[in-house]
């Protein structure tokens, strides 16, 4: 019996079958989830610690909502525009990847939004107060993943014209997509925990003045 | 690419310095590694030196209390960040591919922006040598104590930055090895057919790109803290002081593991090679390191008992510190039976495997006391605890990586390390790492603190401290022993041959040194020992099949890499530069900014293998 065998069919197979790039995105969300694991505990540890104001009153939860619904059809873009590619149907997936950066855009555009309003209505910036660190600091981070993701797609975009991406490496556009999903799930998170937990029942523990909350509302 | 200037143009000849400064081969890029880490070990080499010449007796005055601090503190990043993280790296280099019968790692030229990004964030952390404002507070960087309060000057942003950068490196290159390992194997080569050292790699490359996220978000918002006001580390502003501490250690703690975990498994690939025996208990070893690294994750607040987290929070760490004890133990008897009815061989990479086991274990030992409370108590911030980490960090991490110098030196140069040489090289750092260290233990439960530039001449330490200054210059003279041996073996060392310790893995089925490409054919495995099972069976190796060279191809040189890591750690200098001057910083970083986007997009759209390359291998086929 051989131990080792040495033959020239062994060659340029992966040992899982798997792409290795498409495992570089994996591996890399999940060092992703770390980078944004101790901002969020970051927040909520200090959700309660600010010694002025403002805090999470100045949510504007149907604006918000609004932006989130945004950022999920954004996903839905990308599914359709990774469809197209793998099909070969080129037009669907300029359409489609447009779109999808095009509501990664408004995206960040509502951030811009909500930032200024923060800053210019209630005196909301990153020194004001802890909130401002943590909220700001996070959901900054977040805008700026999704704004890596929109010159991503453009990119790939305008390769398409140049020949470069064509249904034979959709796999390009597919490890986009993960990384475009997990920026998504994350925002998901950000919703929920920072926006929704943080509003409840935020008038009460204002009024109490639970931490002699000060200038609240601007 | 037409449009690419002549000094561009990619440099395809593989010998000369533009090969090595553009290389994506993974053995060069490992040499690269260990020659950078083994000056950045005479660099922290030399401060401790300095420490140790201040504290050779009472009231001395070789150097100010503040240069003292900046020794202590650069000592300690030095030799973690930029001589064992990159030691062990230059192995997981030059030997997972070879260990696991790969041409090359998953992303050559990801490698290669890992090995720049770690020179460039170590010469920009030391840059602050020479702007007199070197990293003074520690190597952990305790904040509130190193916010703008109470550190004014631009030390600890030369330290964050530094960090910064090389992070992003060593978390590029855990991707990389976590993918080279699960998914470059050759055919046959199992999960539980790979050396341990490979394994070892695959577990640290884990705790990598889990622990070092954190360490990026703590130094970030030591950063905005420090540069823009934010006030995540204000205690005026509310900020809980404990926050720091628990970011740091979170990462800190799995940061030791990410040091040892490498010597473990060096240590487990050279004991069965000189003991003429299977390594005892290869599965338990393989878990226990995967166990080690998961409590890794749950023992960061030991490093916290004298800060009053209460009663509940200490239990729990004290009892999982406890825990992580027993699979360390299970390797130290794995080892221990690896010997047992073994015939021994005392070559030195096995001498210093010994000299492993043995130092790490008092280490290990005096380590797990720390998880007794009330001991911890006494010993915090004493020399105690300096003693203790020195024999894990130093008996441990670098008699482990120095073993490994010995036993693969033969396979990355060609030439056999002088065995006298190599006797008497262990000797005398095995004699002066145990004057050097062991007598810490004394100075610590006697009451001598951490840090301290200098003590009063009747606290009873004087003589002991001698001792530990002659003993440092003990082993200093040591290395220089282990530096002539280097280069004295590499120029007029005897020929090694493919397997000149009748090792039994992948590595040594090959020349030496390996051909660019590794493998002529990618071998397919069928065993855990592959080379002692074809010598048992007396399986002469089939004869191998002609391979025409300039048919395999290797992964071309490139710029992108070294110019990216360049554009980058200018970046992160651009930011010391707005502190003083606003606009020159921001031209600075625009400019190296762009350097650097420009760099990502060449790199995307840059073939792997160079258009030359491919067309002249086609015209031949």
């Amino acid at each position: 019996m051989q131990y080792i065998v040495r033959s020239p069919e062994a060659e340029h197979a992966t040992s899982t079958g798997l792409n290795n790039r498409k495992l570089l995105m994996w591996a890399f969300l999940g060092s992703d989830a770390m980078f944004f694991g101790p901002l969020i505990a970051t927040h909520l540890i200090y959700r309660t610690e600010s010694i002025q104001g403002p805090i999470e009153n100045v949510f504007n939860i149907p604006v918000t909502t609004i932006s989130t619904f945004v950022l999920l059809m954004s996903s839905l873009a990308m599914v359709l525009a990774l469809a197209g590619i793998q099909q070969g149907k080129m037009g669907m997936f300029r359409f489609w990847t447009a779109m999808t950066a095009l509501l990664g855009m408004v995206f960040i555009g509502f951030q811009m939004f909500e930032f200024t309003e923060f800053a210019h209505k209630y005196g909301l910036t990153p020194r004001t107060n802890l909130f401002g660190s943590t909220f700001l600091t996070l959901t900054g981070f977040h805008g700026a993943h999704v704004t890596v993701g929109v010159i991503w797609l453009w990119s790939l975009l305008f390769a398409s014209f140049r020949g470069k991406v064509k249904q034979e490496n959709s796999l390009d556009v597919e490890i986009a997509g993960l990384y475009w999903h997990f920026v998504d799930i994350v925002w998901i998170v950000i919703f929920g925990v920072i926006y929704l937990v943080g509003a409840y029942g935020v008038e009460e523990r204002v009024l109490n003045g639970a931490h002699a909350l000060a200038g609240l509302g601007g | 690419m037409a449009t690419n200037i002549a000094i561009l143009r990619r440099p395809l000849d593989p010998t000369g310095a533009w090969a090595w400064i553009t290389t994506v081969d993974h053995k060069k890029i490992g040499v690269l590694y260990g020659l950078s880490a083994f000056a950045f070990f005479i660099l922290g080499g030399v401060e401790a030196l300095v420490m140790r010449l201040q504290l050779a007796q009472a009231d001395l005055n070789v150097v100010s209390a503040a240069t003292f601090n900046q020794m202590f503190t650069m000592h300690g990043t030095t030799m973690i960040f930029m001589v064992v993280m990159p030691a062990g790296a230059a192995f997981f280099n030059f030997l997972v591919p070879l260990q696991i019968g790969a041409r090359d790692v998953a992303f050559p030229r990801l490698n290669a922006l890992s090995y720049w990004l770690f020179l460039f964030g170590s010469i920009l952390m030391n840059f602050s040598f020479f702007t007199g404002s070197a990293p003074d507070m520690g190597w952990f960087a305790y904040a509130p104590l190193t916010g703008s309060t109470f550190s004014a000057s631009s030390s600890v942003d030369y330290w964050i930055l530094g960090l910064q950068v090389m992070g992003v490196g060593t978390l590029a290159a855990g991707f990389n090895f976590v993918i080279t390992i699960i998914n470059m194997r050759a055919p046959g080569m199992t999960l539980m057919r790979m050396p341990i050292f490979t394994w070892m790699t695959l577990i640290v490359s884990f705790l990598i790109i889990f622990a070092f996220p954190v360490i990026t978000v703590a130094i970030t918002l030591l950063l905005f803290d420090r540069m823009f006001g934010t006030n995540f580390y204000d205690i005026t502003a509310g900020a809980d002081p404990l926050l720091w501490q628990h970011l740091f250690w979170v990462f800190g703690h799995p940061e030791v593991y990410i040091l040892i975990l490498p010597s473990m498994g060096i240590v487990s690939d050279i004991l069965p090679t000189f003991s003429r025996k299977p390594l005892f208990g290869y599965v338990t070893i393989v878990l226990a390191g995967a166990v080690i690294a998961f409590l890794g994750f749950g023992v960061w607040a030991h490093h916290m008992f004298t800060v009053g987290m209460g009663r509940w929070a200490t239990s729990a760490f004290a009892v999982a510190t406890m825990a992580i004890a027993v699979p360390t133990g299970v390797k130290v008897f794995n080892w221990l039976a690896t010997m047992y009815g073994g015939s021994i061989q005392f070559k030195t990479p096995m001498l210093f495997a010994l000299g492993f086991i043995s130092l790490f274990m008092l280490g290990g030992l005096s380590g797990v006391m720390h998880a007794v409370v009330p001991v911890d108590l006494q010993h915090q911030d004493t020399y105690f605890v300096v003693a203790h980490f020195h024999y894990v960090l130093f008996g441990g991490s670098i008699f482990g990586l120095t073993a490994a110098t010995y036993y693969w030196f033969p396979k990355i140069t060609g030439r056999m390390m002088s065995e006298s040489i190599g006797k008497v090289h262990f000797a005398i750092m095995f004699v002066g790492f145990n004057l050097t260290f062991f007598p810490m233990h004394f100075l610590g439960v006697l009451g001598m603190p951490r840090r301290i530039y200098t003590y009063a001449p009747d606290m009873g330490w004087s003589g002991t401290n001698m001792a530990v200054t002659i003993g440092a210059f003990v082993i200093a003279a040591s290395i220089a022993v282990f530096l002539y041996n280097m280069v004295r073996s590499a120029r007029v060392g005897q020929p090694a041959g493919a397997n000149p310790w009748g090792a039994a893995t992948l590595e040594w089925s090959m020349e030496s040194p390996p051909h660019h490409y590794n493998f002529a054919v990618v071998p397919t495995v069928r065993s855990q020992h592959p080379l002692w099972d074809e010598e048992a069976n007396a399986v002469e190796p089939p004869p191998l099949p002609y391979v025409d060279e300039s048919s395999i191809h290797m992964p071309s040189p490139s710029y992108w890499p070294l110019l990216l890591a360049l554009g980058v750690t200018l970046v992160a200098g651009s930011l010391l530069v707005w502190q003083a001057h606003a606009i020159a910083g921001l031209t600075m970083g625009a400019a190296s900014g762009a350097l650097a986007l420009i760099s990502v997009y060449r790199w995307v759209f840059e073939p792997p293998v160079a258009a030359e390359v491919a067309e002249g291998a086609a015209a031949h086929h």
